[in-house]
């Protein structure tokens, strides 16, 4: 598979103006959902379960059946076969290291009503990881899932330009990437880019604070440290780090789009900004 | 050996024990200021696709140095392959970690911090740290600190890498080893003209490329 053959299909959204807006053409757009004045919590996310909200979750697999994951809708893993081509099959190995099902759990605890998609991209010594997680993150945005989770990344400069394709067609395509800061100073993708959502850690052990950063590359910290997530056998780990912020900030967006579903990501991301923990919205 | 063999062996050996002494003073540090019981760094040799023991700190030192593992073995193999640092409290609680690797050590801990050493885009190998004590909680601070110690064991292991490779190719069958085994061979006084030929080789490239 080509991904980046793929990428250079345009897919122009039906009656909408594409590259210029003529004056005739001015009444026919129409804005799904505006903002108030004042954004609050309860206007975005009051009252919603998640419930209708399709979250992918691209990583190591989910454990079925595991009590803190529940439901698992879908499974698919993205394999290699003998002549070496990637493809996406369906999967009922579940989760190979506990990682999938730790992120899994996570975003159920926010959002119980999701729907959850697992793509298996990641397991325990697993090679040529890259070009795995790309077919399985192609595969996601032509799923147009509206929340996928990533809390991977690559430091491998030769994916960044076919990523950086990738996560700008998810963003034209109302696929909202939200994924993992590399938890060390070091260059790694796609969390870097503008057109996702990148999340950090922050100390604190509630899981619905998350702070706006004006500072990018990190635009949001989110819970991280010493969670007792997921994993396997039915079980729960004691865990740190930005993998698992990255769902709780996942969780809250299909919280969000529970409640407004045809937010495009960059309403979203105003939303979450003015919904933060420093910022206004949030007292509310 | 030649003179030149021994003298330019004797130039990279002498590097080769810097960089190793780097890397166990680096292990050491990251040891006393976490107060743990063990730190260690594993090179992963990429011909082999395993993991080698390169600097311990600690339990098992002085005993470990060369012993391998497939490198996807446990929580080093999962550093390595996902690239993040990874602190686990509870190992026997974890599916990634390896038991009987540990075993085989001689010494079974019970928490861990790892962080993949990375140079540019190569991951050269995983800095281990073994069982803080149990009362001190894990702070973000503490995640940061351990990037900081992977970057100069980064760096002590590629130096540590460059070194054998440039002995590799001065010796034996090595890629250079023919020069230096000629060089070696000539009297001092052919010596001279001998460089003189290659000095001119040198001018001769330089001018027709």
């Amino acid at each position: 598979m080509s991904a980046a053959i793929e990428l250079h299909e345009h897919e122009e959204e039906e009656d909408l103006p594409a590259w210029s807006l003529p004056a005739e053409a001015v009444d026919r757009i129409r804005v799904p959902v505006t903002l108030p004045d004042q954004v609050t919590r309860e206007w975005a996310w009051g009252g919603s379960t998640g419930a209708g909200v399709r979250v992918c979750i691209l990583d190591s697999g989910i454990e079925l059946d595991h009590p803190l994951v529940g439901r698992v809708d879908h499974s698919v893993a993205v394999l290699r076969d003998e002549e070496g081509e990637l493809h996406v099959v369906e999967d009922d190995e579940g989760d190979l290291c506990g990682h999938g099902t730790a992120c899994a759990g996570v975003v159920r605890s926010l959002a119980p009503d999701c729907e959850l998609t697992s793509v298996r991209v990641l397991g325990a010594g697993y090679k040529g990881g890259g070009e795995t997680m790309l077919r399985g993150l192609a595969w996601a945005i032509e799923q147009e899932f509206p929340v996928v989770n990533m809390s991977l990344s690559t430091t491998r400069t030769k994916y960044v330009e076919r990523l950086h394709e990738l996560a700008d067609r998810a963003y034209f395509k109302r696929v909202l990437l939200v994924a993992s800061a590399h938890n060390m100073p070091v260059e790694s993708f796609p969390w870097r880019f503008a057109s996702v959502i990148s999340v950090g850690s922050h100390e604190e052990t509630d899981g619905l604070t998350f702070y706006y950063n004006p500072t990018p590359p990190v635009e949001f910290f989110g819970r991280g440290l010493d969670l007792d997530v997921a994993w396997l056998g039915g079980g729960t780990l004691r865990c740190t780090g930005n993998s698992f912020a990255t769902p709780h900030i996942a969780g809250i967006c299909a919280l969000i789009l529970g409640k407004h579903p045809d937010l495009t990501p960059f309403q979203l991301k105003s939303v979450l900004y003015q919904t933060a923990s420093n910022a206004k919205g949030a007292a509310a | 050996m030649s003179d030149l063999e021994a003298a330019v062996a004797a130039g990279v050996l002498g590097a080769d024990e810097a960089h190793r002494a780097l890397l166990q003073a680096t292990v050491e540090v990251a040891r006393a200021i976490y107060g743990a019981k063990a730190a260690s760094v594993f090179l992963l040799d990429e011909e082999a696709d395993e993991l080698v023991f390169e600097a311990v700190a600690g339990e098992g030192e002085g005993e470990l140095i060369g012993m391998r593992f497939p490198a996807d073995t446990g929580i080093a193999g999962w550093v390595l392959t996902t690239r993040q640092p990874l602190i686990v409290d509870d190992l026997s609680a974890d599916t990634r970690w390896s038991r009987t690797a540990a075993e085989s050590t001689g010494y079974v801990p019970k928490s861990m911090m790892a962080v993949p050493l990375l140079v540019e885009e190569r991951a050269l190998g995983v800095l281990n740290v073994l069982d803080r004590p149990e009362e001190s909680r894990v702070r973000l601070s503490e995640v940061d600190l351990l990037g900081l110690f992977a970057n100069q064991a980064a760096i002590a292991l590629d130096l540590l890498q460059r070194a054998r490779r440039a002995r590799e190719a001065l010796a034996g069958e090595g890629r250079l080893a023919p020069l230096a085994r000629v060089a070696g061979r000539l009297e001092e006084d052919e010596r001279d003209a001998a460089l003189e030929l290659l000095r001119a080789l040198d001018r001769l490239l330089a001018e027709t490329t």
